[in-house]
């Protein structure tokens, strides 16, 4: 096991910078998600991690030692981690046993001990009875597994995961989401994995760190992610948001154009700052325009544009006084026609400021 | 499902950590041992130029000489007429098959694409060899055939010619073309010519508007390459000219070396050749690789080839032509003299024999040897050149070194030295001191080493292409150190590769006469010097019998390359 920290990582590539000081802690036993669009850094940042690539700028930490830092990086085979590849990177010449006890081969250990060991870790990837297969005779599923037993005979102190789960099916990804929870929480590694899916980051990580643009926007448990995030971009990329730009007009109040909105919480914000508006969805009420009901806090009016049912749930498109799109998820019917004028009302407690 | 294992830990790999990583050292010595191949005979060949042959004091004497003087301009002008004429005899008629083979139902399209590869590993001297058999002026059996037919007083053909050494390359130069175009019709999806078709045009239209024209880069690097291999090509024109006493540059660089040698005159005279082949070389690099953005256009389906109609045998016949002047018309020719007492009484009983074979094989120590030393040099030349190039490529690939575009380009750079300059720079090098390679084998090996390294290292290059990094970096981060992973992950993927690659070396070392001519001694002498001087004393059955031998040893291992590797392994590297 062991703690790897990251200290104002950067790496550019020619003149685009691809890491701009990323600093990042991962404890002793702890799965961390790293999350983002593609080219946000993250694989880069795995690379650093595994001893493929030399940072710019910055160091990495294992433990009390920097294993990587401008100029000197600790070689891969050095650094006790393993790395699971997006492709797998299954030796196609060699079969499940061979592949996965190639680890414990460099490691000088008896022949005996090795078979014990593989049919051990087979077992626990659920692949007993398949040692003699080559890669090319297996599912994709179970290759991925062979690669994630590969990775774990050898006992990293740290686990790598590339993507691991892209090049699966649907339902095949979901199990295997669940497996990978199961074996981190049997084996305790510490664990580093990338991703471009919110949804897998979510279920499998401990903590998540949302990257964009070669920086961390956010880090924090899946949960905060999701009802706390501090940007636009965390709160637009995890789920669904509706961002309304706009100042501050006094505390609590956001005036996005012509309209102001109440806030429960300026969170750091003063008056002035400039913030962004964001509310989920599924938070936002719409009723019809001409309803008889009391004219509530936080309640403009706009032209209901489209509506489209999805089974659970109402999806509605409403455009502002201003021009600004709102969409809204209703668990029923509004009872509104498409092109008519409706209420549409962002609860107090649902409105959060983010940064722009 | 079971319990993990307990984290009770290996402990760190300390048996590699402590040992020093070697593999470093490895790539710095293969480029070390790459550069002082390549470069050390080219520079020698500099060096040589701009000294004087006579007192070897510092000059430009030989320059001055080499293109002033009309009878060494004279070669000039042959030589860029001969590799002009080839290079379009040969587009045309590679074009016209590659075409009809790849596109067309025409009959018997896998024949005529095996007899391309026949054409392609046939040296063209061998051929000329043939055709002195079936077309010399008096004596040639397709000459005697037109007397014995007309009654005329002579007949037609006169292969000791400009316009027969032409012929003879020719022939033996079409399939670079048939197999870059072949590859890009390849790539052309079908949809394009069927859209042409919908608009209302015919084959011939189409093929003429839209097919050709979307591998015209190829065609183009088909054109370049033949020129290329004609103007350095030797041995065609020194069956075919000089005793017709009209010289090309590379005749005229052998014949510098006759007595009185003016090793530094030929030297000079190389110069502006090298220039032209590199400058040639660069355009088709270019023209192959712009090629591929033009016509890509994914792998385009399934393919439709055209109905031909009554038109399939036409066209047919007009392909097996060249498969006859090349393969069919000489082979038998061969095949013909080297089981006779006396070529010149024909094909007669009482003529047939087999005592040729028994001589080359058995009796005679000199033809004996010869072959041993074939086989024993092109094996040596194949495996340095293999090794050599798999590392450099390995390093090249995974830019492993600085300067590793460099190194590309120096393993590429003995592809545009023609054999005969080579073998100048070879033994301006290697026959004083401090380096005395001059009467030894290594003189050859080393030689055929470095002519075909470009082979093996495009080769390597495009196959170690198609390994996946993330299978070395798996290895790697499993604690594998670099070198380690090259031995236990690359190489063996590399397995069967290597071995094509071996053999496309070892192919072109065996039948290598252009170098070999200029460097070897009476203690070195290999087939190919052997059938040059058997030649030049007029005994062709040996000749004969001596070339069916070496190219059977070579279609044999062509056909077990074939069944190992597929048709293209050993054509379409090349191009690669």
């Amino acid at each position: 096991m062991a703690q790897i920290r990251l200290v104002n990582l950067s790496k550019r590539y020619g003149a685009v910078p691809a890491l701009d000081g990323i600093t990042l802690t991962v404890s002793h036993g702890e799965l961390l998600a790293l999350l983002g669009p593609s080219g946000c850094g993250k694989t880069t940042t795995l690379q650093i991690l595994a001893g493929f690539l030399m940072p710019d700028a910055g160091e990495v930490w294992a433990d009390d030692r920097v294993i990587s830092h401008p100029g000197r990086a600790v070689p891969p085979e050095r650094r006790r981690m393993s790395l699971v590849f997006q492709s797998y990177a299954l030796w196609p010449h060699m079969t499940v046993s061979q592949n996965v006890a190639f680890g414990l081969e460099l490691r000088r250990m008896a022949r005996d001990e090795i078979a014990r060991h593989v049919t051990r870790i087979l077992r626990v990837v659920d692949l007993d009875g398949y040692q003699d297969r080559y890669p090319h005779e297996l599912s994709g599923g179970q290759q991925q597994r062979v690669a994630l037993a590969r990775a774990l005979v050898v006992q990293p102190d740290t686990l790598l995961l590339d993507e691991p789960l892209s090049n699966l099916d649907a339902t095949l990804r979901e199990h295997m989401r669940f497996e990978i929870r199961r074996i981190h929480r049997e084996t305790g590694i510490t664990t580093i994995y990338v991703t471009h899916d919110q949804a897998e980051a979510m279920v499998i990580a401990d903590r998540v760190a949302v990257m964009y643009h070669g920086r961390i926007e956010q880090v924090g448990t899946p949960r905060e992610i999701y009802d706390a995030p501090q940007s636009r971009f965390v709160a637009s990329f995890i789920g669904l948001a509706n961002c309304l730009r706009g100042r501050l007009a006094g505390r609590g109040v956001i005036r996005c154009g012509d309209l102001e909105f109440r806030v429960a919480d300026s969170g750091g914000f003063h008056t002035g700052d400039e913030a962004v508006l964001c509310v989920r969805p599924h938070a936002v009420c719409v009723r019809s325009a001409d309803s008889a009901a009391s004219p509530a806090v936080n309640a403009v009016v706009g032209r209901l544009v489209q509506q489209a049912y999805l089974g659970g749930h109402h999806d509605l498109r409403i455009v502002l006084s201003g021009g600004e799109e709102v969409r809204a998820m209703l668990p029923g019917h509004a009872g509104c026609e498409t092109g008519t004028q409706v209420v549409v009302e962002f609860p107090v407690e649902a409105c959060r400021l983010v940064r722009p | 499902m079971a319990e993990l294992p307990a984290a009770a830990g290996y402990g760190p790999i300390s048996a590699s950590r402590r040992r020093l990583d070697l593999s470093l050292g490895v790539w710095i010595l293969a480029a070390a041992i790459l550069v002082f191949m390549v470069a050390v005979p080219l520079v020698w060949i500099f060096v040589a130029s701009v000294h004087a042959d006579q007192d070897n004091r510092l000059t430009l004497a030989n320059y001055a000489e080499a293109f002033t003087r009309v009878i060494y301009l004279h070669p000039v002008q042959n030589s860029l007429v001969l590799a002009g004429a080839v290079a379009v005899i040969a587009v045309v008629t590679g074009t016209v098959l590659s075409w009809a083979v790849s596109r067309t139902d025409m009959p018997g399209r896998e024949f005529i694409r095996m007899l391309a590869l026949a054409a392609f590993v046939t040296p063209s001297f061998l051929g000329a060899t043939a055709w002195i058999f079936l077309a010399a002026p008096n004596s040639g059996w397709l000459n005697r055939g037109w007397v014995a037919l007309t009654g005329a007083a002579r007949g037609p053909f006169n292969i000791y010619s400009l316009g027969g050494a032409i012929f003879v390359i020719a022939m033996y130069s079409y399939p670079y073309t048939f197999a870059f175009v072949s590859s890009a019709l390849e790539l052309v999806p079908s949809e394009m010519e069927r859209s042409a078709a919908l608009l209302g045009a015919g084959w011939p239209r189409i093929a003429w508007r839209i097919t050709l024209p979307l591998v015209r880069p190829a065609i183009l690097a088909g054109a370049l390459l033949s020129f290329l291999e004609a103007i350095s090509e030797f041995g065609t024109p020194a069956f075919l000219l000089i005793p017709a006493r009209q010289q090309v540059m590379t005749t005229q660089m052998y014949l510098f070396f006759q007595f009185p040698s003016r090793p530094n005159l030929a030297a000079a005279y190389a110069i502006p050749l090298l220039l032209v082949t590199g400058a040639l070389f660069v355009l088709q690099q270019r023209l192959l690789r712009r090629g591929r953005f033009t016509t890509v256009g994914g792998k385009g389906g399934v393919r439709h080839p055209f109905r031909l109609g009554w038109w399939r045998w036409p066209l047919f016949a007009l392909c097996a032509i060249p498969p006859l002047f090349s393969l069919v018309l000489p082979y038998a020719a061969l095949l013909g003299t080297s089981l006779s007492h006396a070529w010149g009484r024909g094909p007669v009983p009482g003529n047939l024999t087999l005592d040729w074979y028994r001589w080359a094989l058995v009796e005679n120590d000199t033809a004996h040897r010869a072959i041993v030393h074939s086989l024993a040099y092109a094996a040596a030349a194949a495996t340095i050149a293999t090794v050599l190039a798999s590392a450099i490529a390995y390093v090249t690939g995974r830019r492993l070194l600085p300067g590793a575009r460099l190194l590309a380009l120096v393993a590429m750079a003995p592809f545009v030295v023609p054999g005969i300059i080579l073998a100048i720079g070879f033994f301006a090098a290697y026959a004083r001191p401090p380096i005395v390679l001059y009467g030894t084998a290594w003189m050859l090996i080393a030689a055929f080493a470095t002519r075909f390294l470009p082979i093996a290292y495009s080769g390597s290059e495009s196959a170690l292409r198609s390994i996946d990094l993330e299978l070395e970096n798996a290895a790697r981060s499993l604690g594998a150190s670099p070198l380690r992973t090259f031995g236990r992950i690359t190489l063996p993927l590399l397995r069967r590769s290597v071995l094509a690659v071996w053999l496309m070396a070892f192919i072109p070392s065996l039948r290598e006469l252009s170098s070999a001519i200029f460097l070897f001694t009476p203690a070195t002498a290999v087939i190919t010097t052997l059938i040059f001087d058997l030649s030049d004393a007029g005994n062709f059955e040996a000749v004969s019998a001596l070339g069916i031998i070496m190219m059977t040893i070579t279609f044999v291992l062509i056909g077990v390359a074939y069944r190992v590797f597929g048709a293209y392994a050993l054509v379409d590297r090349r191009s690669a």
